[in-house]
């Protein structure tokens, strides 16, 4: 048991992860977060790699494109076009959670 | 725990071909992984076929496997069962290789010969670092404006002093910010499993999710109120008291002519942060029953003074 409070970082869209620190935090070779970038599935701000920012979520979609990769023998393509895909399908469901008071909306009518 | 039957689990014959297996695998493979997958049991299916796929994709194991199957069937008992997936909680980083996914089951019959190996296939680069925990944690949207704790129960895989596989139950308590919104990831550094070998230990992530709110509806920061109004507020204009998930509540002015699907913007009363979220206030108008001899009178005195046709446009 562990009655500590745990506050944890909350990871947002700002860009303000280097690559050597996002590198870090997915315990991978700089090489790896390049062909991500590479194939679009990354898109850090700034032009030149010393210059690259990235976003604290993109913590997950690295972490998550290295599973997909492995588990499913993906090839990046693949995982890009899976990442879109279910990004996208996340999307409708949103929006499909919202509309939904336009099918239950009306109230039966009284007798 | 029960005996497993890994053919059941994959869904093919006992005299299924290595190829058979392997197809049979990816489909459910793609079917249940967790990143991908919808089902709320995923991440334990996805366990539970790709454990199932090392033993009989390797023909040493599944000729093992099925020596021993010979005497038993699926869901006897064996000894206790597993309660793998109890909770949210899920082992990411690796979701089925390395020794700490598998099954009581699998452990006890493959468990002494994997330890010491290298282990299955795949997670070379990281081998020493501790894997990663996800977890999903579902607040109300009160929560997300005032900030709130939760307990999380997490799982971790530890070498005992004798070199056994043990689990060891903790729990944590994790303060949930205010101003989060659905989908949201939070990272505990260091939270995750203990590595192995003096390697890192993992991270544990958690998701953010959101129970049903009875009365509003969330997108991202927005938050939607359907508000009921009677005829004579929507067509006169009327100021009305709406509550707010913050807690107060706030005097909203309704204009003239106001019809259902119109949408009222509160500004900022969404979910805080920078910037927050709206609020936004759907009137629906409501008709008042007819059930009584006067009400019926004023529907009459309706029909008869105003010249209102809502089917105007339908050309019939």
């Amino acid at each position: 048991m562990n009655e500590d409070l745990f506050a944890g970082d909350i990871l947002d869209e700002r860009d303000d992860l280097t690559l050597d620190e996002l590198c870090q935090v997915c315990a991978l070779e700089t090489t790896h977060i390049v062909e991500l970038v590479d194939e679009g599935i990354l898109q850090p701000s700034g032009r030149e790699r010393v210059s690259w920012r990235f976003s604290a979520v993109s913590v997950v979609t690295v972490k998550r494109s290295m599973r997909l990769r492995r588990d499913l023998g993906v090839n990046l393509p693949g995982v890009a076009l899976a990442l879109e895909l279910m990004d996208e399908i996340e999307r409708l469901q949103r929006r499909l959670d919202v509309s939904d008071r336009l099918t239950r909306g009306e109230s039966p009518p009284p007798d | 725990m029960d005996f497993k039957d890994y053919y059941e689990i994959i869904g093919v014959e006992k005299d299924a071909t290595q190829d058979e297996i392997k197809r049979a695998y990816r489909k459910l493979a793609r079917k249940y992984h967790p990143d991908v997958s919808k089902e709320p049991d995923a991440e334990a299916r996805f366990k539970e076929v790709g454990e199932a796929h090392d033993v009989l994709s390797d023909t040493d194991k599944r000729a093992a496997y099925d020596k021993l199957a010979s005497g038993a069937r699926s869901g006897q008992p064996f000894s206790p069962p597993p309660d793998w997936d109890a909770g949210f909680e899920f082992q990411g980083g690796g979701f089925r290789s390395g020794e700490s996914g598998y099954s009581d089951f699998f452990e006890s019959i493959f468990g002494q010969r994997m330890r010491g190996s290298a282990g299955p296939r795949g997670r070379t680069e990281f081998r020493s670092r501790g894997e990663d925990h996800h977890a999903k944690v579902a607040i109300d949207l009160e929560d997300a404006y005032k900030g709130a704790t939760r307990s999380i129960s997490l799982r971790n895989p530890e070498i005992d002093a004798t070199g056994n596989l043990i689990y060891k139950d903790r729990t944590l308590k994790i303060k949930i910010p205010k101003g989060v919104k659905r989908g949201q990831k939070i990272r505990l550094a260091g939270q995750g499993s203990p590595g192995m070998g003096g390697g890192e230990s993992g991270d544990l992530f958690l998701e953010i999710a959101f129970h049903p709110h009875p009365r509003y509806r969330i997108d991202e920061r927005d938050v939607y109120l359907e508000l009921p109004v009677t005829p004579w507020e929507a067509a006169l204009g009327a100021t009305l008291k709406v509550p707010t998930p913050g807690g107060s509540s706030v005097d909203l002015k309704i204009p003239a002519e106001t019809a259902t699907g119109s949408k009222l913007r509160l500004k900022g009363l969404g979910i805080p942060g920078s910037p927050p979220g709206n609020l936004f206030i759907e009137p629906l108008v409501v008709l008042p029953p007819a059930n009584s001899e006067s009400a019926k009178e004023v529907y009459r005195k309706m029909e008869s003074e105003l010249a209102f046709n809502p089917r105007s446009k339908l050309g019939v």
